[in-house]
């Protein structure tokens, strides 16, 4: 033994103080630093996504319109394939050996490809060669598939209203928390108000990978995973009969037909022609059939009935005439001669000749231009009003109840349309330097009044209803939802007392006035023809009506675009709208009407038919931004005689604002050269719509 | 062997069993595999693991029924086959992972560099044994040191730099027996720890450090003419700092070492300690000036790489740092209680690298959490400690240094091993004793401890 002990403990020491160094680390990093945890979690955890199945879409009467339609990506992890038999592959999948190689490359490409990550190498097979493939896709290592759902459409009808769905675009990723890349969202339509109803809760599941990224097992044995949830399904108010049919009667036509239930808000029908079937905008050859539709020069994405702006012509004036009731105290017995036109200053309006009009019924019945110019003036320069600015401003106040000028109530996407207000004609005019004279024809539903189809149907159904309302929507809420704006009846600040003379006359227009073709006996139609003069040619054919007249079940707006006067053509569809949803079918004397309407062809151009009222002068008194939509130019039908030069126009109005939806086609603005207006003064040309 | 005469020391075999079952379980789950998770399956390391185990028992058993003397006989013998085997392997070696220092027998691939740990531990007891003193000539001491140095530059030239290291500390074991003095062993210590500072930091700073300890020396010796020493020792220290930077590195180390010498001269002349410690000072200028060139210059790109990264000069997660990165967030992961026995997911994602080998300490860390790991080191702790008091109830002087050798020899790879898992060491891939996987280095742990075992329990009846 010697007394080295001292060396013994420094041995000893060292081996005490190397383990408390370890120790202290290893505390250090297990118990103290969490961040350890999360790096690993986030080395092997992956988060695979499970998408929920999207809401299915029924119609009024419960058919299943929107469904949702298995189809198979096959996917393939390349680092597995082994001694791959191309001849064979391209055989059982029926692509050719270029097909092969482009799908290769093309998926070599894409971002993120690594040899073992799965990757997509034909999107969305058909179920006829997956049923095929299945059987034999043991034969090939590393591919398998991978089901994705896609719409289904069972219907070839209301394209328009179902709208479609796409992948999300970057603008949607960054402003919105919940798309991730390669998400499906609604584009338009329904798919796309919906769109939070419809798109459910995705689930995720995480699985645990090892360093290649391969899938070993599920983690924390599925504890945390989320299940998805599907859609919420939706119950449209469309009456797809009742679509189909005015869908087969617009056939070869442009304009729209919206159908409401005036009790409900409910849109029966809501059709724009020409329109496509969904069917070309789902499944894999999504991306042609689009190319397909946008190419067309006859424009089938744009949503007349939502996004054209047009003027409502005569069947402007029962509202005009609730207004005015309303607001100059006039009462329905008012009487206004017409000496064949209203003449004021050194302005005329046309009008044609009938009998006095003694009460307001009777100038609707016979659409007196003099009486409802003549209202519009008493309305804006009331001695109420400080001036007619503010006068103006209180005639758009009432539109605006009644729906026109904004759309936010609806629930499809939709433009607002356009009440002008004094701020416009300050504009064209300076301040202080127009009066009602300036602006007679917005009284007849002419000038700057830009209307859609939607919002004729919608205020006619307010008109039916004599002043309640709800907003119309093509969804039915759930009626236990107190808070769905869909369940709230409206009141317009009209005194009820004044419908009952513009219903009548409306009555009377069907049955004595000018809307005499829309007539047939036992629906009780209420109606007003309109007649809206435009640059491209003939003019727009009108027609709003309701029936029956007690208890109104439906409200029409039909708008055929170059129909010529109302009657011709907006009328007598009207009628048969109106029949084939109160009666279910067609009365066996009336199926001529039917087939002459459907088989009448308006797509091609005609040259304006010179009407006798129109007195021949090219006088165009507004300096106007005449606004004309893509659709009217028809680029690819030059054999077409287009009648007049644009710059000699002869009317007023034309349709529209400058729309802002990115679908629709862009506003070609021309500015028509004119010298300043209100130094020349000029008798307006009457719109014809007199008969 | 008779049994009344014997004392085997059973609380050492129970450690060496305890460990050896904790390494095959940690290799099972390091190795883990769906297909085959019979815990034997031969396919596997696992199940070869358990072979090794085996063979290391029976080798264990053989040496319990040798005579003791035969290592004492043949202690020199066993180490000139050792350095032949080391020689051997420069001509008929083969290169497994990087470095060629594996010589194979059919389906067994030797390690010599393994062999070699017992084999100097044996010459080392041998030769320092046979003195009977405390007292030293100068020859002998060298000669001791020699035995450790031949096969530590044997190994070194194989590219095991890891190996090679391990028999730096047996040089303990010569500070223990009096061959080397503490203030060697201590100087060695401040020479790493100047070495450390001279990487992790710019020249100026390393320098400026040392500056402040010598004067901190200057001012503790004592008061006498203290502002004319500081004046010089302050003028000339600061100068050089300031004016090193200017020069070129080549003229600096030919100024440097004349500077020194000239400091030594004056401070023999005039017996002041000042000049000496300005000479040291100097010394320590060329000293961090030449590891910065030999890190630089000398050092290969994956040592220069592994320094560096422990020292933190290189942030590299997906190239070099990726091993240690990977290894602390598999041990970080583990928490208190760790994932579960065979729930480990960094470790069966594969995303560690030779987990079965050197980093078999991530399986312990992640699956058994802090709990674990520590309970192991506590296991370690242990067996040292107790090979220590072995050591120290020794009457011979042969197996207390043998004893010596092999707790030096299992610290230092157990506190690299584990240290290089967490982040605290460099990388240099050493196994953990009786854990990791390798039937070389298990067997030769075994037989380092059996030795050591047969030794013990003849302690009362050698006198050697």
């Amino acid at each position: 033994m010697e007394p080295v002990n001292n060396k013994q403990i420094i041995l000893q020491l060292v081996v005490l103080l190397a383990a408390a160094m370890l120790l202290a680390r290893l505390y250090a990093m297990q118990i103290v630093d969490t961040t350890y945890k999360t790096l690993a979690k986030d080395n092997v955890v992956r988060e695979i996504t499970i998408y929920p199945s999207r809401g299915l879409i029924f119609d009024r009467k419960g058919n299943l319109i929107v469904n949702n339609l298995a189809v198979y990506d096959l996917m393939v992890i390349p680092r597995q394939v082994e001694n791959l038999d191309t001849t064979k592959f391209c055989a059982l999948l029926s692509i050719t050996q270029e097909e092969f190689n482009r799908n290769a490359e093309r998926m070599k490409n894409a971002a993120g490809y690594t040899i073992y990550k799965p990757q997509v190498f034909i999107k969305q097979v058909p179920a006829h060669i997956y049923d095929r493939m299945q059987e034999y896709l043991y034969q090939f290592q590393g591919f398998y598939t991978q089901i994705r759902t896609v719409r289904q459409y069972n219907c070839n009808n209301a394209a328009h209203i179902l709208g479609y769905i796409g992948e999300v675009n970057q603008k949607q990723i960054d402003t919105s928390n919940f798309y991730r890349m390669g998400d499906y969202v609604g584009i338009s339509g329904v798919e796309k108000s919906y769109e939070e109803e419809l798109r459910g809760e995705r689930g995720i599941r995480y699985v645990i990978v090892d360093v290649h990224n391969r899938e070993v097992g599920r983690y924390k044995d599925g504890e945390e995973d989320i299940e998805a949830s599907a859609g919420q399904d939706l119950r449209l108010t469309i009456d797809m009969e009742l679509q189909a049919f005015a869908e087969s009667i617009m056939q070869n036509k442009r304009g729209s037909i919206v159908a409401i239930e005036p009790e409900t808000g409910e849109i029966l029908a809501l059709v724009t022609a020409p329109s496509y079937n969904p069917n070309l905008l789902t499944g894999p050859n999504r991306a042609a059939g689009m190319r397909m539709l946008l190419a067309d020069s006859l424009k089938p994405m744009f949503n007349r009935a939502l996004m054209a702006y047009y003027p409502p012509g005569s069947t402007f004036k029962p509202l005009m005439g609730l207004v005015a009731m309303q607001e100059t105290g006039i009462g329905a017995n008012y009487y206004y001669g017409c000496n064949g036109a209203y003449r004021l200053g050194r302005r005329t309006v046309g009008c044609h000749y009938h009998a006095s009009c003694f009460n307001i019924q009777a100038a609707i019945q016979h659409s007196c231009n003099a009486y409802f110019c003549h209202l519009f003036k008493l309305f804006v320069e009331n001695y109420k009003f400080n001036n007619v600015s503010q006068g103006l401003y209180k005639w758009k106040e009432y539109l605006m109840e009644f729906g026109l000028g904004r759309t936010d109530y609806l629930d499809l996407p939709a433009l607002t349309g356009f009440v002008p207000d004094g701020n416009k004609y300050d504009k064209m005019y300076g301040k202080n330097r127009w009066k009602a004279v300036s602006i007679i024809s917005l009284g007849i539903g002419q000038g700057e009044l830009g209307v859609t189809p939607l919002q004729m149907a919608h205020s006619t159904a307010v008109i039916a209803n004599k002043g309640t309302f709800v907003y119309p929507h093509v969804v039915r809420p759930n009626p236990q939802n107190p808070n769905s704006k869909y369940n709230k009846k409206h009141k317009v600040s009209i005194n009820p007392k004044h419908f009952n003379a513009i219903i009548e006359g409306m009555e009377q227009v069907v049955l004595y006035g000018t809307g005499k073709s829309a007539y047939m006996p036992g629906l009780n139609i209420c109606g007003k023809t309109g007649t809206a003069q435009n640059p491209h040619g003939e003019d727009h054919s009108l027609f709003i009506a309701f029936a029956p007249k007690d208890n109104p079940k439906i409200a029409v707006a039909v708008m055929v675009e170059n129909g010529g006067q109302g009657k011709k053509y907006a009328a007598p569809i009207a009628s048969l709208v109106i029949e084939k949803y109160l009666n279910d079918s067609i009365a066996p004397y009336r199926k001529y009407l039917l087939e002459r309407m459907t088989n009448a062809n308006l797509l091609s151009q005609r040259p304006k038919t010179i009407s006798y009222a129109s007195n021949g002068e090219d006088d165009d008194d507004d300096n106007i931004m005449t606004t004309i939509l893509m659709p009217y130019t028809t680029p690819t039908t030059p054999t077409l005689t287009v009648p007049e030069p644009l710059s000699t126009k002869t009317t007023e109005q034309i349709s529209v604002q400058p729309g802002n939806t990115p679908s629709a086609p862009l506003p070609i603005q021309i500015k028509t050269p004119s010298p300043p207006p209100a130094l020349k003064p000029q008798p307006i040309n009457p719109p014809p719509d007199n008969n | 062997m008779s049994s009344q005469n014997t004392h085997i020391d059973w609380i050492l075999v129970l450690i060496y069993l305890l460990l050896v079952t904790v390494g095959w379980l940690a290799i099972y789950t390091a190795d883990y595999s769906e297909q085959h998770p019979e815990i034997y399956y031969m396919g596997r390391n696992y199940g070869k693991q358990l072979l090794w185990i085996g063979v290391s028992l029976c080798l264990g058993f053989c040496i319990q029924i040798l005579d003791t003397r035969f290592y004492t006989a043949f202690a020199y013998i066993i180490y000139g086959v050792a350095l032949l085997a080391l020689i051997m392997v420069f001509i008929f070696g083969s290169t497994i992972s990087g470095s060629k220092s594996w010589i194979k027998f059919g389906f067994f691939n030797m390690q010599p560099a393994e062999a070699a740990k017992f084999a100097t531990c044996l010459v080392l007891a041998k030769y320092i044994g046979s003195f009977n003193t405390n007292f030293y000539t100068l020859r002998e001491r060298f000669i001791a040191i020699a035995l450790i140095l031949i096969p530590m530059v044997l190994i070194r030239l194989q590219e095991e730099t890891g190996s090679a290291l391990v028999f730096g500390a047996l040089s303990f074991v010569l500070y223990r027996e009096g061959i080397l003095p503490g203030s060697v062993l201590l100087i060695g210590v401040l020479a790493i720890m100047l070495f450390l500072a001279s990487l992790m930091m710019p020249v100026q700073y390393a320098m400026l450090g040392v500056m402040m300890v010598l004067l901190l020396v200057i001012l503790l010796r004592g008061r006498a003419k203290l502002p004319q020493k500081l004046v010089i020792y302050l003028t000339v220290t600061v100068l050089t700092i300031t004016t090193a930077p200017l020069l070129d590195e080549i003229v600096l180390m030919v100024i440097l070492p004349i500077l020194a010498l000239i400091f030594i001269l004056i401070s023999i002349y005039l017996q002041r300690s000042t000049y000496a410690l300005i000479a040291l000072f100097f010394a320590c200028f060329i000293y961090v000036k030449g590891v910065d060139y030999i890190y630089n210059n000398v050092l290969q790109r994956h040592q220069q790489n592994r320094i560096g990264v422990l020292l933190g000069t290189i942030e590299d997660k997906r190239g070099v740092g990726y091993n240690v990165n990977q290894s602390k967030i598999a041990i970080g992961s583990g928490g208190l209680y760790g994932k579960g026995y065979l729930d480990g997911t960094q470790n069966k994602g594969n995303f560690v690298p030779e987990l079965s080998t050197d980093f078999i300490f991530c399986t312990i860390g992640e699956e058994f959490g802090f709990v674990g790991s520590a309970a192991l080191i506590g296991l370690f702790v242990l067996l040292m400690l107790r090979i220590i008091s072995v050591a120290e109830r020794q009457n011979s002087r042969f197996t207390r240094i043998y004893a010596y050798g092999v707790v030096c020899i299992i610290l230092f790879h157990f506190i690299i091993n584990i240290g290089m898992t967490i982040g605290l060491m460099p990388v240099i891939g050493i196994p953990l004793p009786y854990i990791s996987y390798g039937g070389s280095g298990l067997i030769n742990f075994s037989i380092l401890l059996f030795i050591l075992i047969k030794l013990d329990s003849e302690r009362y009846m050698y006198l050697r």
